[in-house]
């Protein structure tokens, strides 16, 4: 059975709407805080790193992103943790709010599909992710500029970009996480839960529990462990495991791009390095090719979660 | 499409919903039971009947928001289940305890829905400030709707309808938790609709409120429509006849003379002076002039309109008592 009409009429009135009413929100200005915060912190420490250590890089300003000066990690590290934070806050009550707000028949009566509710609340939530993200980018090139006085290159200045849009990538998989918890749930505190616990579980807990699950799938080569060295099989599932979360892809991908010394992601073979000049740069776009199997298993994963949010709204009822 | 021009000549004239045997299933329990009605373009209609009884399935099934079991319904001569753009295009729904955005005003909450619409920056607004003066809100309109009374809620969502110029109104529980005043003031505002030439479908569970605004009602009961006329109707088939005529004059043979008035099924002699006819129409003007042709002096004349909660007690008393009690 077809329906008439197209499913994007309304898209952009939601879509700005929802963006207004993101922006303007004391909760997003609140996440915005703690963010900015805690990365001027890390910038802080990695300024301070490099000021005193650092002799001839040809990507100092990438330095910024990814040096850690203990006890604060780096700048990648806490977008890395505090992104899917933003985007929960963003996404956790989306359309469960509009249920228990009794909005939701009253804006389905109108001359709209589903469809366009769901997606402008999608877009309006990347949106409002993707600014905060490049004010952000916007303050470390600046705090860069003006505390390192050395004016960054074409290619730094490319590497950050698809720094950026990496990130953005990444705070689409948790933004439709938590609008798909927003729709199985009908209490947005449950939603806000759920979502916070799958976040601390993929963040904290399982990069300790993956090596241990590889151990128990692949035990360790008592001849390896007398050289000292990592059994391959395991290694290997063990890496295998910690991709299964999102925050290992971003990890990865921006270490690739990040350090343009990285020549792979997992493990090498010697042929691999045959004829490689070691320690020396990469050059972007080999760098992008390898990030790009962690960045399209982001952007899968992203469209996953909306698809099965977008099955069960459409499949739920309007009365509350 | 063709199905429906092909259908177009069975229902009457100016139809502008028809429903044939609609039904929807909830797994095996069935909301809504093979019913079928036709709305006349410009009337008050009123859906009526116990909580769950399937009123508000019915009318979400018209407006495409939720799927349709079996059978058929066409609302302006489209088909809500493909069509529904159209159809919403073309319809006004006030939800059962509508919501708002509180944190926006009044203006901000209509802008919102007129956007969704689809109308112009210009239009929208000029809309919206006539659709506010007539549900009497003008003064608050740049207030945030967090602040608005219920009664003030439900006339906003009376102004969305009018912003959208529908062409029909489907109002569920308009006044229900409103007090008598804002009642009132509801129900004068469904009729100034009505005056406009919108059709209007009601449901509701308040009886005489329904009684006062529409012309024609459906009672629902555990998903099927039990009953379906006017309300002089359905009295005449649920309590036998609709109107009671009392009359208190003097002089000799009125009751033999009264009860050879056309219409009239029974006279009882209340006391020597009174008494009470049962009729299937308002026979009071028959009534006076038998009492003046016998010479008799009339003293008194009224009827009692016959009441839709008397029908409504009547019929669920004779048949299953127990659903009486959810009805108030």
């Amino acid at each position: 059975m077809r329906r008439e009409g197209s499913p994007f009429e309304g898209l952009g009135a939601v879509f700005a709407k929802e963006l207004t009413d993101n922006i303007s929100s004391v909760r997003m200005l609140v996440l915005e805080l703690l963010i900015v915060l805690t990365a001027l912190a890390a910038l802080y420490g990695a300024i301070d790193n490099l000021r005193q250590n650092t002799a001839e890089d040809p990507f100092l300003l990438l330095r910024l992103f990814t040096l850690s000066n203990a006890p604060l990690p780096s700048f990648v590290a806490i977008l890395g943790f505090l992104i899917p934070l933003m985007a929960i806050g963003l996404g956790f009550d989306s359309v469960n709010s509009e249920f228990n707000r009794r909005t939701l028949s009253r804006l389905l009566a109108q001359p709209i599909y589903r469809d366009a509710l769901l997606m402008g609340k999608f877009l309006a939530g990347l949106a409002t992710l993707a600014v905060s993200l490049t004010a952000l980018w916007l303050m470390v090139i600046g705090l860069g500029l003006i505390f390192l006085g050395v004016p960054p290159g074409t290619e730094e200045i490319g590497r950050s970009l698809v720094f950026l849009v990496i990130a953005i990538v990444y705070a689409g998989v948790w933004l439709s996480l938590s609008m798909l918890l927003s729709i199985v749930f009908r209490s947005p505190a449950t939603a806000a839960l759920v979502a916070l616990g799958i976040w601390l579980f993929l963040a904290v807990l399982w990069p300790m529990l993956a090596p241990a699950f590889a151990q128990i799938i692949a035990p360790p080569d008592p001849r390896y462990l007398a050289l000292g060295l990592e059994t391959p099989d395991t290694g290997l599932w063990s890496q295998f495991l910690l991709r299964l979360s999102p925050n290992d892809l971003f990890g990865e991908a921006m270490l690739a791009i990040l350090s343009p010394t990285t020549r792979t992601l997992g493990a090498v073979f010697l042929d691999q390095l045959r004829g490689a000049v070691m320690g020396s740069p990469l050059p972007l776009g080999e760098s992008i090719m390898i990030a790009w199997p962690q960045t399209v298993g982001l952007i899968a994963t992203t469209i996953v979660l909306f698809v099965a949010g977008y099955i069960l709204f459409q499949r739920q009822e309007v009365r509350a | 499409m063709n199905d429906l021009l092909n259908e177009a000549p069975l229902a009457p004239p100016n139809t502008v919903i028809v429903a044939e045997s609609l039904s929807k299933r909830y797994g095996s329990a069935s909301a809504v039971d093979q019913i079928s009605f036709n709305i006349r373009k410009g009337e008050v209609f009123g859906l009526l009947g116990p909580n769950g009884a399937g009123k508000t399935t019915t009318i979400l099934m018209m407006l495409g928001l939720t799927e349709i079991s079996a059978g058929s319904i066409s609302v302006l001569g489209y088909d809500p289940a493909r069509q529904p753009l159209q159809v919403k295009r073309r319809v006004g729904y006030l939800p059962d305890s509508v919501g708002f955005y509180d944190h926006l005003t009044a203006v901000e909450n209509l802008t919102y829905t007129a956007k969704l619409m689809g109308l112009s920056l210009n239009e929208r607004m000029q809309r919206i400030a006539d659709a506010l003066k007539r549900v009497r809100l003008s003064d608050v309109a740049h207030k945030r709707v967090a602040t608005f009374s219920r009664g003030m809620r439900q006339r906003l969502g009376l102004a969305e309808i009018i912003v959208k110029k529908a062409e029909i109104a489907i109002l569920d529980e308009p006044t229900s938790g409103l007090d008598p005043q804002a009642t009132l003031e509801f129900l004068d505002l469904i009729r100034e609709l009505k005056a406009e030439g919108v059709t209007v479908l009601l449901s509701s569970h308040l009886l005489d409120q329904v009684q006062r605004i529409c012309d024609r009602v459906a009672l629902f009961q555990s998903g099927r429509i039990v009953l379906m006329g006017s309300v002089a109707e359905l009295s005449v088939q649920v309590l036998g006849a609709g109107f009671v005529v009392e009359v208190e004059a003097e002089g000799v043979g009125i009751a033999r003379r009264l009860a050879t008035i056309p219409g009239v099924s029974n006279v009882e002699t209340l006391a020597e002076d009174r008494f009470r006819m049962t009729a299937e129409r308002d026979v009071r003007p028959d009534a006076a002039r038998a009492v003046v042709a016998v010479n008799g002096a009339l003293k008194r004349l009224s009827v009692d309109e016959p009441s839709l909660e008397a029908i409504y007690a009547r019929y669920f008393q004779g048949k299953t008592p127990g659903d009486v009690r959810h009805a108030a």
